[in-house]
């Protein structure tokens, strides 16, 4: 808790919280992906995490869906409203996955398989390079997102083999659900023909689709917005809006596209080089000169002067106004310029 | 002690030949991820090529051992390596860029050819070759209860051993410096890119399985010349064998190959001098499972880094 | 004009069928022109070249007719014949190709013995050596067309099961329909126990070390003396009974039903009990696609990395494919055994690891008819080049024809292979279905893991 860093101390981030990640470093060998990064996801919040190329966003999601195991840290999951923080440090004491508090349960998502992730704590997420199985169909990718339920209703296999009337129901409400986002996507004419014939744009639909037919609490998407055309991206916020409202999912996501993110985002974290240089509402963030600074990079001369607004405190700083992407010298080398609306 | 020793000796040589054979395995596994299971008897074919060279340059009257291992070592490499070219040229080019399951099942199917074509035009019986190259150096003299135990290194391994680590050299020195060896690592990398590039894939290919099966070829006269009997089935083991020593070396990697080839091979002797022979096989497959379920990529091999 | 195109082919062709033939005098040198055999005193060499020269003008003169006819020239005489079926036949053959060949497979004893009355015995019993491999086909086709994991080593589960049976039958007296079910679940145990550290592996090195299972297995049941006899084997396994009667001359199955005694009762019998065994595996196969553990396999089989964001346990999903594989082969090894009445390692090498694992790749990933075809076609087409002893009043009494069998085993899973390179039927039935039931075109389906 830093209520320096906000301007109004009672955010929806830092009170009902969903996801907090604590202390978050992630080393591959020699190379620190991500450093000692701490930021909390708001309930029913649509939380962006955005920075430049290479700043370790795609690795706090696979830390935080189990598929990197953390190298120090930890993530916590909620269930239930509110922080939790007695809860959560006696599990952290146990040594346990998670509690056992009916609905209300907390998970440590660091000690769970990435399967568990899913399966248990309910995060659901997307991949930047789809990840669909190409030679099923539409409505059997919703299918398998459907699993765990219907693996239990057929009586781990035994009952579906024979076809029991418990069986029968819950596949014929598994095929209803996965008919609901296959509606809700647009892709419902699509459903008998195999994933990997949809167009791209089609292709990250049923993605979120998939992901949301495992009921998840927290929707993690890997730049959603990738490759769509401006309709597609319109589409997609709608989507994503509707996802939050009518749902009540909580939603994470990275993204390049500054105009989804400014537009939907309730809650912006920015990563630079594995940590955290900004966090706060979509106009904080685009106002903040660390920001501008990573994102558009500056002029030599000014490097200087940026580094040394970065010493001070922030209430200190006067924002730096914006470059335009084209500026000649960047500061760090290999940066997109993408600076969208800033 | 000098037990051991003798057993060292004998699980180097061994191990040399293994590692001949695996360095087909993993370079062809390198560049085009595929399992040549045809290569194991491309080896058998080797060591029957050397056998009729062997004969024929008798036959011819030439009578100097070391000339006739000459001819004969650089004949059977020469067209063992024809056979190599053929065999990718009809069962693998055809499918390239095809679903990698198909190129497996022809290769199964081309070594059932090739033991089946060599056990018809040669016959089935095994074909044993009286030892050519006698004598050795007596390295340590011990004296046990039993009487004394000598520690021998004979002409014939050390000829092995010397072989393998000139052909090691050279081979490393081909792959490292010349401009073949960077096509290959091109085609390792990204086959479409080197194209792009200029380089011939097709022809760096062929030539990966000729170089592959000429180094076969060496370790087929040399599985001859040791073990003094062939037949047109000892392809089988000898190319799982090898293949287990380019999976356990790190498959891809040709130094991980040769330390793989040793390492079976010593396993294996090893195994036979201190516990049981007929469970050698056993002892070098177990390895083979627990290297892998600890070390899923090898010894030598590059960590596969899961991309998410 | 013709002339100046023609003579181009000509010279062309020419010029191939001389590169081709020099290749087989280079390749063929040291296998047709010589050949070593042990004689007095050591080996002796004999030349052949008569028999080298022939093998290099038959590639020739081979190799220039394919030119001339149908790889160079601009109108082969093949496209006269390629065949196009109308798609309206195949959807009808599609769906009526199941049925009718189940019919056909009910009724073959009496069609047998009604056309073939004096060699009934020798087809029939080639007809349970082919459904052996389509069980074995089906069951492997779970673990590697399904799950898309690559296992070299099936014939093991297959070894077990049939070891299972005998040494039960030898140590403890039991017969065979209690044995059944004991060794399909002993096989299955095995193949959790040797699935489980194993099946985090990738692609190849899973098949490199099912592979090495199977060798293991094997040599353990070759050395192991006292309790499997070694490479002696195990004889004596009884033969199954009819509800407790047993097709013997006197007391038996005939008598009982008032028939005249003979030993095709027994083939006929032997060959429902394949029947109806790999009917099962068919069935439950065909139901377990639709369930939640086939889709999650097929799943798995198209990207593990998105099954584990849907929460599906991999390994898990693995082993139930690896063991319900195994489970089947077990079965499958058992009857092998009670068939037999004798069984060592020799029927346990890895060459029929790869015989099964050809009949599902030729017959086409996950496609059960495609097991069928391809294990008729390989399986009985080696069967019936034993019958090809009217070549030595050809070729003379020295030729023997049956050693080409497995030469020409191998050749053709190698043409048809490059010939279609995703098995003979290659499109993916849906699991579940909306609105219309479409075929998926094999191009968009994966084939497992680490390609």
């Amino acid at each position: 808790m830093e209520p320096a860093m906000k301007t109004t101390p009672t955010q929806n981030w830092d009170t009902n919280v969903v996801l907090s990640v604590e202390h978050l470093t992630m080393r591959f060998g020699g190379l620190l992906a991500v450093n000692d990064l701490s930021f909390n996801v708001g309930r029913g919040d649509i939380t962006a995490l955005i920075g430049p190329n290479g700043a370790g966003k795609t690795t706090v999601f696979n830390c935080v869906t189990g598929f990197y195991k953390p190298t120090e840290g930890r993530i916590v999951m909620r269930h239930g409203k509110g922080f939790q923080s007695e809860k959560i440090e006696a599990l952290t004491r146990t040594g346990r996955q998670f509690n056992d508090d009916g609905d209300d349960r907390v998970f440590l998502l660091e000690r769970m398989p990435d399967f568990e992730i899913s399966k248990r704590a309910k995060v659901a997420r997307t991949f930047q390079n789809i990840r669909l199985f190409g030679g099923m169909t539409a409505l059997e990718n919703l299918l398998v997102a459907q699993h765990n339920p219907l693996m239990l209703a057929s009586m781990m296999t035994i009952g579906g083999i024979f076809n029991l009337p418990g069986y029968k129901k819950a596949r014929a409400e598994a095929i209803d659900f996965a008919a609901y986002w296959l509606e809700k996507t647009g892709l419902i004419e699509r459903a008998d023909d195999p994933a990997a014939d949809l167009p791209y744009g089609d292709q990250r639909r049923l993605e979120i689709a998939r992901a949301m037919c495992t009921r998840p609490h927290l929707l993690c998407l890997d730049e959603p917005a990738a490759g769509l055309n401006p309709r597609e991206s319109t589409e997609l916020n709608n989507l994503l809006q509707y996802i939050r409202k009518d749902h009540g999912t909580s939603i994470l996501l990275i993204e390049h596209d500054m105009g989804v993110v400014m537009e939907i985002s309730d809650h912006v974290v920015v990563l630079d080089y594995g940590e955290k240089i900004s966090d706060g509402s979509a106009d904080q963030v685009k106002n903040d000169p660390r920001v501008i600074s990573a994102y558009l990079g500056v002029d030599e001369d000014e490097v200087a002067a940026v580094e040394a607004m970065i010493e001070m405190p922030p209430s200190e700083r006067t924002p730096i106004p914006a470059k335009p992407a084209a500026s000649k010298a960047k500061k760090k080398p290999g940066k997109n310029g993408k600076g969208g609306k800033s | 002690m000098e037990y051991f020793l003798q057993q060292l000796i004998n699980g180097l040589t061994l191990g040399s030949i293994y590692g001949l054979i695996a360095i087909g395995y993993t370079m062809v596994y390198g560049i085009i991820g595929m399992i040549n299971f045809a290569h194991g008897d491309i080896f058998m074919v080797g060591s029957f090529i050397a056998l009729a060279t062997f004969l024929a340059l008798i036959a011819l009257g030439i009578s100097a051992l070391p000339l006739i291992l000459f001819i004969t070592l650089l004949v059977s490499m020469l067209f063992t390596s024809a056979w190599g070219w053929t065999v990718e040229r009809l069962a693998y080019r055809p499918l390239r860029g095809s679903f990698r399951l198909a190129p497996l099942i022809t290769a199964i199917g081309m070594s059932i050819v090739l033991q089946n074509f060599v056990q018809i035009t040669q016959g089935a019986r095994v074909k044993p070759l009286p030892p050519q190259i006698q004598g050795g150096v007596t390295l340590i003299e011990g004296v046990t209860e039993n009487g004394t135990i000598a520690v021998q290194l004979s002409y014939m391994q050390m000829i092995i051993i010397f072989t393998t680590l000139a052909l090691m050299i050279g081979f490393s020195l081909l792959i490292s410096k010349t401009s073949l060896g960077r096509s290959q690592r091109a085609c390792e990398q990204d086959q479409k890119m080197a194209a792009l590039l200029g380089v011939n894939v097709d022809r760096t290919i062929s030539l990966t399985f000729v170089m592959g099966a000429a180094l076969a070829a060496v370790a087929g006269f040399m599985f001859l010349l040791l073990y003094g009997v062939i037949d047109f089935y000892i392809g089988f083991l000898a190319g799982v064998k090898a293949f287990t020593a380019a999976v356990l070396g790190g498959i891809g990697s040709l130094p991980g190959a040769m330390l793989g080839g040793l390492l079976i091979g010593l396993i294996e002797v090893f195994w036979s001098g201190y516990f049981s022979v007929e469970y050698k096989d056993v002892a070098a497959f177990s390895i083979l499972v627990i290297v892998l379920i600890f070390m899923p990529s090898g010894l030598l091999g590059k960590p596969e880094v899961e991309k998410v | 004009m013709a002339a100046a195109p023609n003579s181009g082919l000509m010279a062309d062709s020419v010029k191939d069928a001389a590169i081709a033939a020099l290749l087989v005098a280079v390749l063929g040198f040291f296998f047709f022109a010589l050949r070593t055999d042990i004689g007095t005193g050591g080996l002796d060499l004999t030349y052949r070249w008569g028999m080298w020269f022939t093998a290099i003008a038959i590639v020739f003169a081979g190799r220039l007719l394919l030119n001339l006819f149908v790889f160079k020239t601009a109108k082969p005489v093949t496209s006269g014949i390629t065949i196009t079926v109308p798609a309206a036949l195949t959807t009808v053959v599609g769906r009526f190709l199941g049925p009718v060949l189940l019919l056909m497979a009910v009724g073959l004893p009496f069609i047998v013995m009604v056309l073939f009355p004096d060699r009934d015995r020798q087809f029939i019993d080639l007809a349970i050596l082919i459904m052996t491999y389509v069980m074995l086909g089906w069951g492997l086709n779970i673990v590697v067309g399904l799950a898309g994991l690559l296992d070299l080593g099936y014939v093991a589960f297959y070894a077990v099961g049939a070891y299972s049976f005998a040494l039960m039958a030898q140590y403890l007296n039991i017969g065979f329909w209690t044995a059944l079910p004991l060794a399909g679940l002993l096989a299955a145990t095995w193949g959790i126990i040797l699935g489980f550290p194993v099946l985090r592996l990738r692609g190849d090195y899973l098949a490199i070390v099912t592979l090495a299972f199977g060798e293991i297995i094997r040599v353990v049941l070759l050395n192991w003396y006292d309790f499997t006899g070694g490479p002696d084997g195990i004889s004596g396994i009884p033969k199954p009974s009819f509800f407790g009667l047993d097709f013997s001359r006197t007391g038996g199955f005939a008598e009982y039903f008032g028939l005249d005694y003979s030993t095709i009762h027994r083939f006929i019998y032997l060959y429902y009990i394949i029947l109806a065994l790999a009917l099962i595996t068919n069935f439950v196969t065909l139901r377990l696609r639709k369930l939640p553990i086939g889709r999650a396999w097929e799943a798995l089989r198209e990207d593990e990395i998105a099954c584990r964001s849907l929460g599906i346990n991999t390994t898990n999903t693995k082993l139930t494919a690896f063991s319900i594989g195994a489970m089947f082969a077990g079965f499958a090894g058992s009857f092998f055994a009670t068939r037999q009445g004798f069984i060592s390692p020799e029927s346990f090498t890895f060459l029929e690891s790869a015989i099964i694992l050809a009949i599902v790749v030729l017959g086409g990933l996950g496609s059960q008819i495609g097991v069928v075809i391809a294990s008729v076609v390989m399986i009985g087409g080696i069967e019936l080049l034993r019958n090809l002893g009217f070549l030595k009043e050809v070729f003379g009494p020295d030729f023997e024809p049956t050693q080409y069998r497995m030469l020409i085993f191998g050749l053709a899973m190698v043409l048809i292979m490059v010939w279609k390179p995703r098995g003979i039927i290659s499109s993916r039935n849906p699991s579940a279905v909306y609105k219309e039931r479409k075929k998926i075109s094999s191009d968009m389906v994966a084939q497992g893991e680490g390609h």
